[in-house]
């Protein structure tokens, strides 16, 4: 019964990532070669699908982080670990797409990759940083518990700031000099043609679904990482409790003797409790 | 002695600890306000030797040596108590896991609050800035500013403090955090000494006192998870 279930969800996991690749080459197809081009910047709008896309991701992901690091220091179950480091990993991909999208965008609408008078750009470099410092931080913890709590708070103190980070861009902009360049804001706006929202909202879809399949199957990576992770700790426990074990018995000569009881210790390593 | 007076006076009583520690050591503090000092005569290197450029460039340029310095500031606050195992003692007082925080955070302000005046005078003679009217909105620029990080600088050293590689990792995770504080406090430096004619500094001096107010919250609420597992 319990392995039929799992090769049901299995297959479900399956078709979710066909499903999302479909989509994908569908909006892809769409936003490329069935909508008209953009009156004003020309081809260079299609840009927008996948960038727009990307960014909604890039900031789902770091919620999701945040709310496993909660449910980490609440419920203290390792799976909510294996939850934030996978949508972390897909936030620092989907961010770093996002910014890349913007500056291929950038280039052809407003003249430079780099606009520093547009607010979202400026947090979204933030959020990739901060994202990047997280993943770094996971990488240089090796106990489990302790990581899963560092990167908890970690993530939660990021979170709090990714809004200050917005809302002091914003202003600066605001305070500083008025807005002078089109904005990503007058992409779409409510005079904007059916066929372009409906083309965002396919590509958003699209992206969304795919995320979700990352999300499970890094998921179950991360599961798979955590299980090795805790047997190899386990294994050295055992070793090192069957040296402590051995080393009375091996007399005041425990320097000639220390070789053979640790082999032993292998050999016999499954027997004991 | 209510639970609330409890835990101001043990976040005191680790504060005069920090003071007492540094004073009687003396090398850090005075070495770490000669980088701080160092860094400005070196962006003057850099940027001049063009006095107009240097004095346009002078608040970024002033909030760079101390968001640098402050690095060092809270990084060594923590650093002592790893030496002979003391984060550890600390850990173990029956007080609120908040007091320790605030205690760090207390000593972390002293710190920054005086790297902010000796940088204030540092900058008055290398980059010829005249402070004169502009000096309270000055003071309470660098009060709002020492306290956001260091209220985010001392939660990330408790994060950083027992892993390798902490130098790296300690600037890589406070950086973007305060990427909002510098671009206010910068704001508000500049508007104080321009005499504010877009009257923008109170906006600037709000907005750093709302991220003072959610760093301390965030952290305070967060940084006792870090002691668990000393």
């Amino acid at each position: 019964m319990a392995s039929c279930w799992r090769t049901s969800r299995h297959m479900k996991t399956r078709i979710l990532g066909f499903v999302a690749l479909i989509a994908i080459v569908a909006g892809t197809t769409v936003s490329l070669l069935v909508v008209p081009a953009d009156v004003n910047q020309g081809d260079a709008q299609r840009i927008m699908y996948p960038h727009v896309a990307s960014a909604w991701l890039a900031y789902l992901s770091g919620g999701v982080t945040a709310l496993a690091g909660i449910g980490w220091l609440w419920k203290r179950d390792l799976r909510f670990d294996a939850v934030a480091v996978s949508a972390a990993e897909l936030g620092a991909l989907f961010t770093a797409l996002a910014i890349w999208g913007g500056m291929m965008w950038g280039k052809p609408v407003w003249g430079t990759f780099w606009q520093w008078e547009d607010p979202r750009m400026l947090t979204t470099a933030i959020l990739l940083a901060l994202f990047v410092g997280y993943l770094l931080l996971r990488r240089l913890s090796d106990d489990p518990y302790r990581r899963a709590t560092r990167a908890a708070v970690v993530g939660l103190v990021a979170a709090a700031d990714i809004p200050i980070v917005h809302f002091s861009v914003v202003w600066w902009r605001g305070l500083h000099q008025g807005a002078t360049f089109g904005s990503p804001d007058k992409l779409l706006h409510p005079a904007a043609p059916l066929v372009f929202v409906l083309t965002l909202m396919g590509m958003l879809t699209a992206f969304t679904l795919a995320w979700a399949w990352l999300m499970i199957r890094r998921y179950q990576l991360a599961r798979t990482e955590l299980a090795l992770e805790e047997r190899i700790r386990a294994g050295r426990l055992t070793a090192a409790r069957l040296r402590a074990q051995a080393a009375p018995s091996a007399g005041t000569d425990g320097a000639r003797t220390a070789g053979p009881p640790n082999v032993d210790a292998a050999g016999t390593g499954g027997a004991l409790p | 002695m209510s639970a609330i007076g409890r835990t101001w006076s043990a976040a005191w009583a680790i504060a005069r600890k920090d003071a007492v520690a540094e004073l009687r050591g003396k090398h850090a503090a005075t070495s770490t306000l000669f980088f701080a000092a160092l860094v400005l005569l070196l962006f003057g290197f850099a940027l001049g030797p063009d006095s107009a450029r240097l004095a346009e460039a002078s608040p970024g340029l002033l909030w760079l040596a101390i968001v640098f310095a402050g690095l060092l500031i809270v990084a060594r606050l923590h650093q002592v108590e790893i030496d002979d195992d003391a984060l550890e003692q600390l850990a173990l007082y029956p007080v609120d896991r908040r007091a320790i925080y605030a205690g760090k955070v207390l000593s972390g302000l002293v710190a920054m609050l005086i790297l902010g005046a000796v940088l204030l005078v540092v900058v008055t003679i290398l980059y010829g800035m005249n402070l004169g009217p502009a000096l309270p909105a000055l003071v309470l620029t660098i009060v709002l500013g020492s306290l956001g990080f260091a209220a985010a600088g001392t939660f990330y050293a408790g994060v950083t403090v027992r892993m390798g590689a902490r130098e790296v990792m300690l600037p890589l995770l406070v950086l973007p955090i305060v990427a909002p504080l510098l671009l206010a406090a910068v704001r508000a430096t500049a508007a104080a000494l321009g005499g504010d004619p877009s009257g923008e500094l109170w906006a600037w001096l709000q907005l750093l006192a709302g991220f003072d107010i959610i760093m301390l919250v965030a952290g305070a609420g967060t940084y006792g998870f870090l002691l668990e597992d000393v």
